[in-house]
């Protein structure tokens, strides 16, 4: 029941600094917390208890609360993502192409149903539409773009990015 | 004052009125699963829909205000068909396990399911996924009886101002549950149990020790005592269909015998007990300059609350155990010497309206014979269910009463279950203590009622005392900012987790939302135990003849070195989040 | 800043703009500008990179004082990204590689010898001859007003905005306009939201305007979440100004001091020159304190969303604003009463503040001369899916399907046959080919069973499974439902389910009724507007292509070939070959047979991915 405590927290004094400044900044502005998470998000990656629990503390919310809200929005993560982060766009344009079969292939590669391969190298997602539609089907590494691709070049485009 | 007509029924009300309290006030109940008044008004469930003339679709008259000359139509085979499809299709994420339920016969939604003749197997696919958590020992959350009416995530975060529950996810995965997944146990929740209160299904309840106490009852080695406190008899009531604010003081007696209780005591002698340690208390840390204002510590959410929000003001919270815990404590030590038995042989079961009191027997320093002064707790509608397995016709019992020497008790401690009640309680004995001269009116009137925050300045003896009560943690909160940043004057300060007190404990009767929404619940339960106190012929703490002899051959005086070891408590600052 | 300010910026930056300043058609303008496109699809095709070996190699030439380098907004036909448009020539480099750009500067900039190998090839007549832009198909029919600065200016530059007119509005409602006047004009223009079911944003301004309150709220819907729509995004990446101004021509409208623009977090570079914008705009007084002197305040804040398609419905992004998880309010209150922060508030999408500032400065007859008779002036659609010309479109309201799809869209490639259009994302409906001379309108889109939401436009052919295609659009809203009301909740996930039924070849007839009643169950008793036009995708299949879900139903069958579990593969014996290409390819050794005869698909072991398909020159392998 607990979370997924995959990889321990090893957050750097430099981070919490940061986020502490952050907060700070936020004190009096209204609706704070979705610019609070965004920003962890920013420092850290992904949004631990350790980090929520600063930002419930700091902006007098209550934990469940920021956890609520960290887990209603895709966006957030509560889990470290990948060195390479691939996302394979499934909006409606990129589908009609094929992109389903693109995610599957990639699955089939990693060995994931999504989320983060076992050696933190890689984290896969199906991302909503990227707004680059005229590529599809689209997908990104990082900030790489790889547009109207085929099923068999997935190998070729993994084999750029090794641990 | 805007005209709208109702089933072509035409009704005036007032600018802002919702079309459910329209509809109300021409004797039309409309059905609702998530409103729930003064709590949760969010239009989710979608129970309550009705048609509006001229309205694209089907609209929430829970939410709904009116506007002039609106027709609305709260029957319509649309409408009727619409409910029945949304109770379907909440059936079809639920777990059905209705027969043997714990809300089995008082659910909101096995009542509207019925009303609306569902078919709950018509709809079908996955549940969404959820895990028991028993973590605590006061309470259960099964969110596979879970409707997501977010009533009890109203109450914690509104009412309690807690927030240690919340929705999780969204779309189809979304559900109650703590932060980061983790157990309630692991949160800083306060235990008040007011979740329990407002769920309309059985997903929540407090975690049962029914089979331990009937162990007990079973074991002839033990002698098995009662203590129900002031709020029980003002509640019990309800589950056999007396009207609200009934005094069940003498049936409740006789039942508690005839499950097999071998003592039927009262907390109501424990409060006084209370009262005489916490108003020597008071009287000290006035004339000796102690750490003041002083908070009460009857109520365990709220110490629990204290601890986990505010550990800075714990130097101001009385160091009396509460009257659950001196009960059991004075019957381990004192009366089992009397007795001539061994602690150990002793098995006390106190029954409360309340969940927290069963986190509260588990906490350190509560253990004045060395054995827990406390074994088992039974909250109100516990032992409403235990009369009803038993077979006892609780309606046709003739009144008991009480054993002696611990069930004796004055009006002081029967009102202990109502907001403000400690705090009459305890002026009554204070300002006798205090002048030395006996009181004129023992009624401080000043500090009854259902406020959430009440104030009031007494001249005893010269001395100007404020005192502050509050109920609710919202209100408690409110207070605990003012001292703690030194903002205020009071001297003395009560404070019950439960918004209105004990009666409205999160261990009592369970009340449907359309109670909720008819009736002064909170007033009519407390007026029971006001009557009472009325009725009593002694009515300050300190003249209670067994409290009297109680000191003379066994504590010494309020205060002494023997009624702290059995009698006081101490309190620890508690992390709100789990390292 | 005053009016003879603004004046003086707009001469300077219309001399500095050369040939883009005015209809970037004209080629008696001399002075040579490149233009890099840097819209999202062209930006994901290295456009920066493009951007910097131009600049690069421009240098290098010697040419840096006689040739600016640009980065614009999108072009829109993104089909052909990156893109490059070189004046006064307007020759439109399509699928321009980094590697391309030495070759291009040396012909072109160097030489004066257009480079027509690296055109589109629409835009060369014979004997390479340029066509302008304006006369290809693509551009021919449209009719740009909110895309009107995407393409044709910096929008990192609030000079170039300024020099077409930007910020003109906004002085001159200041200036010469009450509230009731602008009420008045925007009434009168007809304009409707953009964003989704097409309220009037007269009316809506009119309402906040009469709400009385200390503090009122502007709002830019910019959570553009329709999977296949980025207009939005294209005018906030393109023209970011035109929104910052119609934001305040508003904001003085209603009495309101303060704006959010609420963006998706998924669209960095909107963000980013949004940012920008504000400060320029801050900087030249046209933002903030006292504006143009008048004593008029209006501050503009970016928030970001975090990805929840719900929050595109007006509460829900206002409670997200607030801090909270993005779940709808119930309705009344409305926005205009009591939104953000409990304030009188209006919201607006980005497009439908890009017509505001050229309806104010060009009259509202101006505007309503154009479109239908309900339906005024123009509306951008995001053409996608099996479309040969993918990219973004602005045509006046009332054209036909069939002229966006067949004329500007250049119809469906690879000789496929057309099934269905899909506008209005998954609150829309699927559009069958017989409905393609329906003119496109607010009204007339509902009417047929879907609607304009945010103008996606996604083409689909004879390989699309319509069954499939509205459980996609299920599964989208499933996943995207907030989970506050009941019928939205489980009402999706249960008709989803049923979905799966008909796709996996396990439902019954009755289960279509089912479907259909649930939907209109869904329709009827959701809390917000997600849930109320879920089912569109549903309904309108099941209305247009019933046969196809009977299919799959009773013959267990999908006609389009998509759905796994009703498709098996095998090989016709009289036309295989035995070249043994597709038992080679099989991933699971389901294909068996010797050289030279005929081979055999093993259907217990096939998992029906398609490669031997695929891989077969022969087209002995059939899908059935």
């Amino acid at each position: 029941m607990a979370q997924n405590a995959k990889v321990p927290f090893n957050g750097t004094k430099a981070q919490a600094d940061e986020l502490e400044k952050v907060l700070k900044g936020l004190k009096n502005v209204e609706g704070a917390l979705m610019p609070a998470l965004q920003q962890a998000q920013d420092i850290y990656g992904y949004l631990p208890i350790e980090v929520q629990e600063v930002i419930a503390d700091r902006l007098g919310v209550s934990l469940a609360e920021v956890f609520g809200v960290a887990t209603f929005y895709s966006q957030f993560t509560l889990t470290p993502k990948g060195k390479y982060k691939i996302g394979v766009c499934l909006g409606t344009a990129c589908y009609v192409k094929g992109s389903g079969e693109i995610y599957a292939e990639l699955q089939k590669q990693l060995g994931i149903e999504s989320g983060i391969t076992d050696d933190l190298v890689y984290s896969l997602d199906a991302t909503r539409c990227i707004g680059c539609c005229g590529l599809a089907p689209v997908m990104t590494v990082n900030d790489d773009v790889y547009g109207k691709l085929t099923k068999d070049q997935i190998a070729g485009i993994l084999a750029k990015y090794k641990a | 004052m805007v005209n709208i007509k109702i089933n072509n029924i035409p009704v005036s009300v007032e600018e802002g009125t919702t079309i459910l309290q329209a509809a109300k006030k021409i004797g039309i109940r409309i059905p609702t699963l998530c409103y729930m008044k003064d709590i949760n008004a969010i239009g989710a469930c979608r129970i309550c829909v009705v048609e509006v003339k001229g309205a694209r679709s089907l609209v929430a008259a829970c939410v709904y205000p009116v506007n002039e000359g609106m027709e609305v139509f709260t029957d319509t085979p649309k409408v009727r068909a619409s409910r029945k499809t949304t109770l379907e299709l909440i059936l079809s994420d639920h777990n059905k396990s209705c027969l043997s339920c714990d809300r089995n016969t008082h659910c909101e939604l096995q009542d509207l399911s019925y009303e609306y003749g569902c078919d709950i197997n018509r709809f079908s696919g996955e549940h969404h996924e959820c895990e028991k958590d028993v973590s605590t020992p006061y309470l259960v959350r099964d969110n596979s009886k879970c409707v997501l009416c977010r009533r009890c995530v109203a109450v914690c975060r509104k009412i309690q101002e807690v927030g240690v529950i919340g929705p999780v996810k969204r779309g189809f995965k979304t559900h109650i549950g703590c932060a980061f997944e983790n157990d309630l146990n692991d949160s800083p929740c306060v235990a008040c149990g007011q979740c329990i209160n407002v769920c309309p299904t059985g997903a929540l309840h407090e975690r049962e020790e029914i089979d331990e106490v009937r162990a007990a009852i079973a074991d002839p080695e033990k002698i098995v005592i009662a203590g129900p406190a002031p709020s029980v008899r003002a509640g019990l009531g309800e589950e056999f269909g007396y009207p609200m604010g009934t005094n069940v003081e003498g049936k409740m007696i006789t039942a508690l015998r005839m499950l097999g209780f071998d003592k039927v005591f009262d907390v109501n002698f424990s409060a006084d007990l209370t009262i005489m340690e916490e108003a020597n208390e008071l009287v000290e840390r006035i004339q000796k300059g102690g750490k003041l204002p002083m908070f009460t510590s009857c109520s365990p959410g709220w110490v629990r609350y204290l601890e986990y929000y505010y550990p800075e003001l714990i130097p101001n919270v009385s160091t009396c155990k509460s009257p659950q815990q001196m009960f059991g404590a004075i019957v381990k030590t004192y009366y089992a010497e009397k007795l001539g038995v061994d602690p150990s042989k002793l098995y006390v079961v106190s029954i409360m309206p309340c969940t927290a009191k069963k986190f509260e027997k588990g906490r350190p320093d509560q253990s004045a014979s060395g054995y827990p002064d406390i074994d088992a707790v039974l909250t109100t509608r516990e032992l409403a269910k235990m009369i009803k397995q038993n077979g006892i016709l609780f309606n046709e019992l003739v009144d008991g009463e009480v054993d002696s020497p611990l069930g004796i008790y004055t009006g002081a401690g029967v009102i202990f279950g109502a907001t403000g009640g400690v705090m009459e309680a305890a002026l009554r004995t204070a300002a006798e203590t205090i002048t030395g001269k006996p009181l004129e009116n023992v009624e401080f009137k000043k500090v009854r009622g259902t406020k959430g925050i009440k104030e009031a300045t007494y001249d005893i003896g010269g001395k100007t005392v404020k005192v502050a009560v509050a109920s609710g943690i919202a209100n408690a909160k409110k207070i605990c900012e003012k001292v703690s940043k030194g903002k205020c004057d009071y001297t003395f300060i009560e404070i019950m987790c439960c918004p209105g007190g004990c009666v409205n404990g999160g261990g009592q009767p369970i009340m449907s939302s359309v109670v909720r929404e008819n009736t002064d619940y909170k007033a009519l339960r407390a007026s029971v135990l006001y009557k009472a106190d009325k009725k009593c012929g002694l009515r300050k703490s300190h003249d209670n003849p067994v409290i009297k002899e109680i000191y003379d051959n066994y504590l010494g005086k309020p205060g002494s070195h023997k009624a702290h070891e059995i009698l006081h408590t101490s309190y620890v600052k508690r992390e709100r989040y789990k390292k | 800043m005053n009016y003879n300010e603004l004046v003086a910026i707009k001469e300077r930056a219309l001399k500095a703009m050369g040939p883009r300043a005015a209809d970037h058609t004209l080629k008696e303008i001399k002075e040579r500008t490149v233009l890099v496109c840097g819209g999202t699809g062209c930006t994901s095709g290295k456009s920066r990179v493009i951007l910097e070996e131009f600049r690069e190699e421009v240098a290098k030439a010697g040419l840096s004082d006689r040739v600016k380098v640009i980065m614009t907004g999108c072009f829109g036909l993104c089909a052909l990204g990156p893109v490059v448009i070189v004046y006064p020539e307007g020759a439109f480099y399509s699928q321009v590689h980094p590697e391309y750009v030495h070759e291009i500067v040396e012909s072109h900039l160097v030489n004066n010898t257009v480079l027509t190998k690296y055109l589109y090839k629409e835009t060369v007549k014979e004997e390479g001859v340029i066509k302008a832009l304006n006369e290809t198909d693509f551009y021919r029919k449209q009719h740009r007003l909110a895309l009107r600065n995407c393409g044709v200016i910096d929008p990192e530059n609030v000079e170039e905005y300024i020099a077409r007119d930007g910020y003109l509005a906004l002085y001159k409602v200041l200036t010469s306009m009450s509230q009731d006047d602008v009420v008045k004009v925007m009434l009168d223009s007809g304009l409707r939201g953009r964003g989704g079911a097409g309220f009037p944003t007269g009316r809506k301004w009119m309402f906040a305007k009469a709400s009385q309150a200390d503090k009122k709220f502007v709002l830019c819907n910019a959570d553009e979440g329709d999977p296949g729509a980025f207009m939005d995004r294209s005018v906030l990446e393109g023209d970011p100004h035109a929104v910052l101004e119609a934001m305040a021509i508003a904001a003085y409208t209603i009495g309101s001091d303060q704006g959010y623009i609420y963006v998706r977090a998924e669209y960095p570079i909107a963000v980013q020159r949004l940012r920008i914008a504000i400060k320029q705009a801050n900087e030249y007084g046209l933002l903030g304190n006292n504006i143009f002197g008048t004593g008029f305040n209006f501050n503009v804040e970016v928030r970001l969303g975090a990805g929840a398609f719900v929050c595109g419905e007006e509460t829900a992004l206002m409670v997200s604003i607030e801090g909270n998880r993005g779940e709808p309010r119930p309705r009344p209150p409305f926005p205009a009463v009591k939104g953000l922060f409990a304030k009188p508030t209006i919201l607006n999408n980005v497009e439908t503040y890009a017509n505001v500032a050229q309806i104010i400065l060009n009259g509202a007859e101006w505007f309503a001369s154009m479109g239908t008779e309900k339906s005024k002036g123009t509306k951008v659609f995001a053409l996608g899916g099996k479309i040969t010309n993918t990219g973004l479109v602005e045509v006046p309201m009332g054209t036909t399907l069939r002229e966006i799809i067949e004329e500007i869209g250049g119809g469906i490639p690879n000789s496929k046959k057309f099934k269905a259009a899909q506008t209005g994302g998954p609150s829309g409906g699927c559009i069958p080919a017989e409905k393609m001379d329906v003119a496109i309108d607010y009204d007339n889109l509902i009417a047929i069973g879907s609607m304009m939401g945010s103008g996606g436009l996604i083409v689909m052919d004879e390989d699309n499974c319509m069954v499939d295609i509205a459980k996609f659009f299920l599964e989208f809203t499933v996943d995207e439902s907030c989970g506050k009301c009941t019928p939205c909740r489980i009402g999706t996930k249960r008709l989803y389910e049923l979905l799966t039924k008909v796709t996996n070849g396990t439902a019954e007839l009755e289960d279509l009724d089912k479907m259909e009643e649930l939907c209109k169950y869904i329709k009827e008793n959701s809390l917000c507007g997600l849930g109320q036009t879920a089912p569109n995708p549903v309904l309108s299949t099941l209305r247009y292509f019933r046969d196809e879900y009977v299919a799959h139903v009773v013959e267990k069958r999908c006609p389009a070939g998509v759905c796994k579990n009703l498709v098996s593969y095998s090989i016709q014996p009289d036309k295989c070959k035995g070249c043994t290409a597709c038992a080679r390819k099989c991933p699971v050794g389901a294909i068996s047979g010797t050289v030279k005869n005929p081979h055999v698909i093993d259907k217990a072991k096939c998992i029906k991915c398609g490669a031997c398909m695929a891989t077969c020159k022969f087209g002995a392998i059939v899908k059935g």
